[in-house]
């Protein structure tokens, strides 16, 4: 198992190896499938278009609609207005979306297609919409692909009303269905009256019913995202991902934001909740306080099987982020806290985030890749891994465990219902990462040392 | 109005005018009917095509375990073609596999706007320094062809440099009109540079090429233990398990196996006039189809004692997964079946599902070209529209070192009319009347045919599975054999029949509909009204 990765460490400054992070598109792909009768639509060459909707659908186990324009040597050359304007149309014919959500891919952004001015030029029918974002994925990982179409979103759709609606917005970051439904149901037991953009549940984990529906039901609508405008105060969730359509909106609209880390583990959620408290004015109810007390409970219970434990953590910022600061609340030691997108305020992040809990010895980067992770795990080595599937090869080389949390997860069912952000999400984590653990406990025990009670 | 006609029905205009032609009813069984094909997609249905680079870097190239694949372009190409087909392969005992690694330049803004081939020096220099393979191939992807990057000059300054074999690969994915123009470009590349580059002489008496076969759930190595079985040396495979050190020393077999006829055909063509080996369809998925082919192919060597060994194998084999063959038989017979994959297996498939009992009532080729579905005889009649004609057609000489017919041409001649010698008679054949079938097909046809026809289980990939699934239709992915497999062969057939038919009868099925929506809740409840 990656018997090529030797122990020495070269320096690289061409050659990516083993990436852990992807491109733009995909990312756009999934924030405009949590846009209720949405249909993304990929304007470039076919491929793309079909890797991405390959890549959805191997995450979530579900169907990842999406439509393309079919570039084709000629279209590089004279551009692609042509391509798209038939596209829109065959979209609307046949497919008949409220909206269709165009992003560019690397093709399109190297020929330069001005898709504002191709969609003033074409003809939409009666009460649809098209909307726009660019999506270079030599500019972006897939996390700034989600953010900008969000921004695409915004910039075509929110709109300032005079008075405002009263409602928050929530955006939820790049997360699963099942996260969203969690910061949700938190939200409404803080009485908030709110609008989640995008929200893929609903859409990105319908129900089987017997028969398919192209647009399940989930999904935030047009009306409400033309409502952010008007709304009273933005909680942009995982904000390496959010803060920037969130700006977006405050340029366009002058709405208020308030830029969060992704609520997991406790801290975290402590923040989420506080400032919903403090800006709805609601108390805090008890079933609120009834989880997080169980959740500090059960991390007292069960603290001595964490303690110093030491983990390699990778996969998106803000999900990194989140999965380290927990990891520290357990009394652990991510030692190697890594991802593949550029951005230097995570690994500042992180940084302040192992600094404060005096976990020294430890290392956080940013634009990384598994292959540089896997080398360092080869000169000192972790307890347990925590991030997407691709380190199962990293797992199985170096016999590490392996718990699967982030995005993507291509090889285990129901990740994406259930959630790890809130306090439910961090005990559902604390069991997986605690089970990881002790299972690999018993099965390294001498059988003498095979403890009943643990 | 027929099923065809029903499914055109939705269309208007421009796009009835190009899907018409694409979308064929048999009005016989086994009678060709003409079909369009390899041309464009129209914009905006939901297709399953793939692209130029995928069929390229993806299918052909990928799994070649002992060379560094590396995609010049931005991240994403390179990443979703990372370890995601199941074309399996082992390391060997003295090389190094790099099957489980991705190579990207993942190329950035000033790349684009200044240009990439420094950027692919510097990985190519970095590739020899940390893994120090024997062979590079560079595969480039869409902007890198616009911005103009000479990826085969950085080519052939690798070669010089380090002494290796290292070749470029122009599969922009805007290239043709579907993975199938990768195809072509990865068969000319191997054709041009590394096929016959060993040195090696033709001195083995059953040796054979086996091409496209990529081991997709380990099929190639049940094929390949078969062949093994009856005496036969298998010198190269193309490209499941594959290797550089492999493919340099193909020149030196006596015959060339077609699995796949689309992705590998021209490598086929090539290899017989620039070196004279025969080749022959073979298709090793189904119980009959495998039959056929091992005994033709020991026709074509027409030695006594292979004759025998074949049907010793094919005795023990099919003795070995009789129990289990009629088990399945028995519950499978009588099912229907949609087949939709890529250019090959729909055909293939369709002999095993018969194996079983189970017709097939509609079939699509995402990127087929007219011969695949109407035979090879077509081809002398299509025409190459702008889209093909930028794909190369190398001109191939005979090799002055190794040419050599095995046949002579009596005895060619004469196999022809047994055989399937350089034949290839495509899906059609094996097609029942009033089957649909369906080129390029997309999303909405899938979904229409599958309420026209109701089949028990709908084959597919992952871009539809899920929908089929959700439609109530068990679905199964034919690219990647839903991580099971292998399927070739005798004992890949009962896999197959047991995956066919743990899919139709999972219990879950029976729990779609909730007891509360066909019983009443409120029973016994006085005065319940309509409610009740
Ligand atoms: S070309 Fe760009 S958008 Fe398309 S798959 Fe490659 S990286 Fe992604
Ligand atoms: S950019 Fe081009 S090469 Fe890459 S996936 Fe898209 S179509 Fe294929």
């Amino acid at each position: 198992m990656l018997d090529a990765t030797p122990k020495k460490i070269t320096e690289r400054r061409a050659l990516r190896v083993n990436p852990c992070k992807t491109c733009e598109p995909v990312g756009a792909m999934y924030a405009a499938l949590g846009v209720h009768r949405c249909m993304p639509h990929s304007h470039g060459s076919q491929g793309c278009c079909s890797y991405h909707r390959t890549f959805l659908a191997r995450h979530f186990k579900e169907p990842a609609i999406a439509t393309t324009s079919s570039f084709t040597e000629g279209a590089c050359v004279f551009g692609g207005g042509s391509n798209l304007k038939k596209a829109v149309k065959n979209v609307f014919d046949i497919y008949d979306p409220d909206v269709i959500a165009v992003h560019t891919t690397c093709l399109s952004e190297t020929i330069g297609d001005d898709i504002n001015t191709y969609i003033q030029q074409m003809e939409i029918p009666e009460g649809k919409i098209v909307v726009h974002a660019n999506t270079p994925s030599y500019a972006g990982s897939h996390i700034v692909g989600f953010g900008n179409m969000m921004s695409g979103f915004i910039q075509y759709l929110a709109e300032k009303k005079a008075v405002s609606n009263g409602k928050i917005g929530i955006f939820p970051g790049f997360v699963n269905p099942g996260d969203m439904r969690e910061m949700k149901r938190l939200a409404g037991l803080m009485h908030g009256d709110y609008i989640m953009f995008p929200d893929t549940s609903g859409v990105m984990d319908a129900p089987n019913k017997g028969h398919y529906e192209m647009y399940p039901k989930g999904g935030t609508t047009i009306e409400e995202i033309r409502a952010l405008g008007s709304v009273e105060k933005i909680f942009a969730l995982g904000e390496l991902t959010t803060k920037a359509p969130a700006i977006k909106l405050k340029e366009k609209c002058d709405v208020d934001f308030a830029a969060l880390p992704l609520p997991m583990g406790v801290e975290a959620t402590d923040q989420y909740i506080m400032e919903l408290s403090h800006f709805l004015h609601t108390e805090v109810p008890e079933s609120i306080e009834e989880e997080r007390g169980q959740l500090v409970d059960i991390m007292l219970d069960a603290h001595a099987n964490f303690y110093q434990k030491t983990a390699a953590i990778y996969g998106d910022p803000d999900t990194v982020l989140g999965l380290t600061a927990f990891a520290l609340e357990l009394g652990m030691v991510p030692k190697y806290v890594l991802t593949g997108t550029k951005n230097r305020e995570f690994t500042k992040k992180a940084e302040a985030l192992l600094a404060k809990f005096g976990a020294n010895d430890c290392k956080a980067v940013d634009n990384g890749d598994l292959f540089e992770l896997h080398q360092w795990i080869k000169n000192d080595p972790v307890d347990i891994l925590v991030g997407t599937t691709h380190g199962k090869y990293i797992a199985k080389a170096e016999d590490i465990p392996l718990v699967r949390a982030g995005f993507p997860i291509l090889d285990r069912y129901v990740h994406s219902y259930m959630p790890i952000v809130g306090y439910r999400g961090a005990m559902r984590l604390l069991e997986l990462i605690g089970n990881a653990l002790m299972d690999r406990q018993d099965r390294d025990a001498a059988d003498e040392d095979l403890e009943l009670v643990m | 109005m027929n099923e065809r006609e029903k499914l055109l029905d939705q269309y208007s205009g421009r796009v009835f005018k190009n899907r018409k032609d694409h979308i064929v009813q048999l009005e016989a069984d086994g009678v060709p009917q003409e079909i369009a094909a390899n041309s464009r997609s129209v914009p905006g249905l939901m297709i399953n095509r793939g692209c130029c680079y995928a069929g390229c870097k993806g299918v052909v190239l990928g799994p070649l375990k002992d060379v560094v694949v590396l995609t010049h372009g931005p991240i994403g190409c390179g990443y979703y073609s990372w370890g995601t087909r199941r074309n399996k392969a082992r390391s060997d005992s003295e090389g190094k596999s790099f099957i489980q690694y991705c190579f990207s330049t993942d190329l950035q803004e000033p790349d684009i706007v200044f240009g990439g081939e420094k950027k692919l020096k510097q990985a190519i220099q970095e590739i020899m320094e940390i893994f120090a393979p024997k062979c590079i191939m560079i595969c480039s992807t869409c902007p890198v062809g616009l911005i103009g990057d000479d990826i085969h000059a950085v080519a052939n300054w690798a070669k010089a440099t380090y002494g290796i074999a290292c070749v470029a690969y122009s599969c922009e994915g805007y290239k043709g009109v579907s993975q199938s123009a990768g195809h072509h470009i990865a068969n000319n590349g191997l054709m041009k540079n590394i096929i016959g580059t060993s040195g090696a002489k033709r001195d083995k008496k059953f040796a054979v090429n086996m091409l496209g076969e990529y081991n997709i759930g380990g099929d190639g190595w049940e094929v390949e233990r078969l062949l093994k079985l009856i005496g036969y040396e298998v010198v190269s495979i193309f490209t499941g398990d594959g290797s550089y050190e492999q493919i340099k020393n193909a020149h030196t077999a006596n015959l060339n196996l077609v699995q796949c006829h689309r992705s590998i055909n021209y490598i086929a063509e090539m290899m017989k006039k620039k070196y004279g080996i025969d080749w022959i369809k073979v298709n090793f998925i189904g119980i009959g189809e495998t039959m056929r082919s091992l005994r033709e192919m020991a026709v074509y060597f027409d030695d006594e004692g292979l004759r025998q060994r074949t049907e010793e194998v094919i005795a023990a084999e099919l003795a070995d997964i009789e129990e289990t063959r009629e088990a399945y038989r028995a519950k499978l017979h009588g099912h229907t079946a949609g087949i939709f994959v890529g250019g090959s297996r729909s055909h293939h498939y369709q002999n095993l599902l018969a194996d079983f009992g189970i017709k097939t009532v509609i079939a699509g080729y995402e990127f087929a070209h007219r011969d695949d579905y109407e035979g090879r005889e077509v081809l002398s009649g299509i025409k190459p529209d702008a889209d093909s004609k930028n794909i190369e057609e190398l001109t191939i000489e005979p090799d002055d070192q190794y040419y050599h017919l095995t046949l002579n041409k009596e005895r060619f001649d004469a196999l022809q009319q047994k055989i399937d010698i350089e034949k290839y008679e495509g899906m059609f054949r094996d097609m029942g009347n009033g089957t649909v079938t369906v080129d390029d097909f997309n999303h909405y046809e899938t979904e229409k045919l599958i309420e026209l026809f109701e089949p028990d289980i709908f084959y597919s990939g992952i871009k539809d599975k899920y929908m089929i699934q959700k439609s109530g239709t068990p679905s199964r992915q034919l690219h990647s054999y839903d991580y099971s497999g292998p399927y070739a062969g005798f004992r890949g057939a009962v896999n197959f029949a047991r995956d066919t038919y743990m899919s139709i009868f999972t219990p879950a099925w029976k729990y779609l509909t909730p007891p509360w929506n066909t019983r009443p809740t409120l029973e016994g409840i006085i005065g319940g009204g309509e409610n009740a």
